[in-house]
């Protein structure tokens, strides 16, 4: 059974298509990768899959049931989205930040109990920052708050994890460390990945679904082998590539 | 994980903390009710209460603190309560920490009201239905108008609110203008914020309980509000709804107090800022020790304000900034939440 599924959807975004008839299936197990050019609709994309924003054209199903009709709650238990950015005014602790991760599971007066709090420093634990947690997120470097937000998706425990630009300030150790880990849940707890990337090489390596915006309405999805084709690759960047053959694939280098 | 940390956390904290603001409140109230030209020992404001046999000794001050002091004491502390209540709203729901309940105008439309009562000579029952309708229109007019094409946004109702504010600022300019002579020192006060000529707050009691106890049940979500809309929407938050809801809420309460003591400023946005800096971040705690605490601050600005200079008495917005300033500012200095480390 699909876990997510569009069914003729368009998106569009002032004058720009971002897609229009698009037929995506997200199955269990799967980690897509969506590539593009700046402003051609990656992160509305995935607002739209979250729900957040509602499409100009076409359904989407979760788990056979219609999206937009689902009241929030249901949906942020089996759909989390890390944005791009973090819109920290207001102090918080690491900790405090991370546990926001459960709410949509916690009643309207429950308060989070030991277990959710032990979730919560279980994920920073698995992203690096178990030291951290007394630490206000505004005092975070970049990389340690990208962290945090991946620790609060990982709290959350959604069945689909859609991430927009997951490595962004990420050292390489931490790009590695991070991908490995949410590639890690997918494989053990049958979830699925949706990622936004501009690394090619690291999406080459982690994923195993593609889907090209073009910035025109026109995509093309598939795996390594029918959608990252150096003709579909060099269309869609507007720009020559080199292919050089590398451990996990083909490394991709810009002429 | 030991069990213990989690106690600290969840359960110790809170129980301290709003022991301690509960303590603060009865110290406050006892103050006020013994201050004052009449001298009111402690014994007598003990025999007063649970008994009120006023023997023959004690009828003036018996008098004095039932029929004057204790409605002026709970309109105060009633006040004072609502406002922080409704700062702290007002800040999570603009996500601006400089906002206070009077950003969007519910002070203005109400002070319109109130001096156009005034002018009219009516008395103060017509003054409070006139201010309180004021606040209402103006929270009316707000609501309506920051709906643009179908957006709500931040920024939008931020902006339609300070520019009705600033419209009723010219009209209370316009009326103090054209006002005459005798009348300007009451329409100043008024404007100061004013807790004499209070009655006893038959109707703000409700308001502020069923306010705290609505604001406690959206406690966690406004906890997560604070961290964006965007987040807060893909955590599971119906947004919209929600801030229409706090604006709702916030207004009323705004409209409640203004209605009872005038515009009195200061304890909105300071008294959460305090707490704050204290370390209390998480909205289910927040706004009940925010009641607590700005109730008592504005109790304690008013006694002083009544008493300092008596028989003169000062606008309470005076002293709730004198007394409210060097706190604040002691607190900042401080804090160790601004160099990084929770708790």
């Amino acid at each position: 059974m699909s876990l997510l599924a569009t069914s003729s959807l368009g998106i569009t975004i002032g004058t720009t298509t971002v897609c229009s008839g698009l037929e995506l299936t997200i199955n269990k197990g799967e980690r897509w990768c969506v590539l593009g050019r700046n402003g051609t609709g990656k992160t509305t994309l995935l607002h739209t899959l979250a729900g957040l924003r509602p499409p100009a054209a076409g359904t989407i199903a979760l788990n056979n049931r219609p999206l937009l009709h689902m009241s929030r709650k249901p949906v942020a238990q089996q759909i989390g989205l890390l944005f791009q950015d973090h819109a920290d005014t207001f102090p918080a602790s690491v900790l405090e930040t991370v546990l926001t991760g459960r709410h949509p599971w916690l009643g309207p007066w429950q308060w989070e109990g030991c277990r959710d709090v032990a979730m919560a420093r279980d994920a920073l634990q698995a992203v690096g920052l178990h030291n951290m947690e007394d630490r206000m997120v505004n005092t975070l470097s970049g990389g340690e708050r990208r962290r945090a937000g991946i620790a609060c998706l990982l709290t959350q425990d959604p069945q689909l994890l859609l991430l927009d630009e997951p490595t962004n300030h990420l050292d390489i150790h931490y790009q590695i460390r991070m991908l490995d880990l949410l590639a890690k849940q997918v494989a053990h707890n049958s979830k699925a990945l949706l990622l936004v990337m501009h690394d090619l090489n690291l999406a080459v390596r982690y994923c195993n679904r593609f889907l090209l915006l073009f910035g025109d309405g026109e995509t093309i999805q598939g795996t390594v082998a029918t959608a990252l084709t150096q003709a579909n690759l060099e269309q869609l960047y507007q720009h020559p590539l080199q292919a050089i053959p590398g451990p996990h694939g083909m490394v991709w280098l810009p002429q | 994980m030991p069990a213990s940390d989690m106690t600290r956390a969840f359960i110790l904290r809170p129980v301290a903390l709003l022991g301690t603001l509960l303590l603060l409140t009865l110290a406050s109230l006892l103050f006020s009710l013994a201050s004052g030209s009449v001298a009111v020992s402690w014994q007598d404001l003990l025999a007063i209460f649970p008994g009120t046999t006023i023997d023959g000794g004690n009828d003036l001050a018996g008098r004095v603190v039932l029929e004057l002091r204790w409605p002026r004491t709970v309109a105060a502390f009633i006040t004072g309560a609502l406002l922080a209540l409704a700062g702290g709203l007002m800040q999570v729901l603009l996500r601006n920490p400089l906002a206070d309940p009077y950003v969007l105008g519910v002070s203005g439309g109400a002070a319109t009201g109130a001096l156009l009562a005034m002018l009219a000579g009516l008395g103060s029952l017509w003054l409070q239905g006139a201010a309180f309708s004021g606040a209402l229109i103006s929270m009316l007019l707000v609501f309506g108008l920051s709906h643009g094409s179908g957006s709500w946004t931040t920024s939008r109702l931020l902006l339609t609110g300070i520019v009705i504010a600033s419209g009723w600022g010219a009209i209370i300019g316009l009326l103090l203008a054209i006002s005459p002579e005798q009348g300007l020192r009451g329409m100043l006060f008024w404007l100061m914020g004013d807790l004499s000529s209070s009655g006893f707050p038959s109707s703000g009691f409700p308001i502020l309980v069923i306010g705290l106890v609505a604001a406690m049940a959206i406690g966690r979500t406004l906890n997560i509000l604070t961290h964006g809309e965007q987040t807060a929407g893909a955590l599971g938050v119906n947004v919209r709804p929600l801030r229409y809801f706090i604006y709702l809420l916030a207004s009323l309460l705004t409209a409640t107090a203004v209605t009872l003591a005038g515009s009195i400023g200061f304890v909105g946005l300071i008294v959460p800022h305090m707490l704050r800096l204290l370390g209390v971040r998480d909205h289910r705690l927040l706004l009940p020790a925010a009641t607590l605490l700005g109730g008592s601050l504005l109790l304690v600005a008013d006694t002083l304000a009544r008493t300092l200079l008596a028989p003169r008495q000062l606008p309470v917005g005076i002293l709730t900034a004198l007394v409210g300033v060097p706190v604040f500012l002691l607190l900042l200095h401080h804090s160790r939440t601004l160099h990084g480390e929770a708790r």
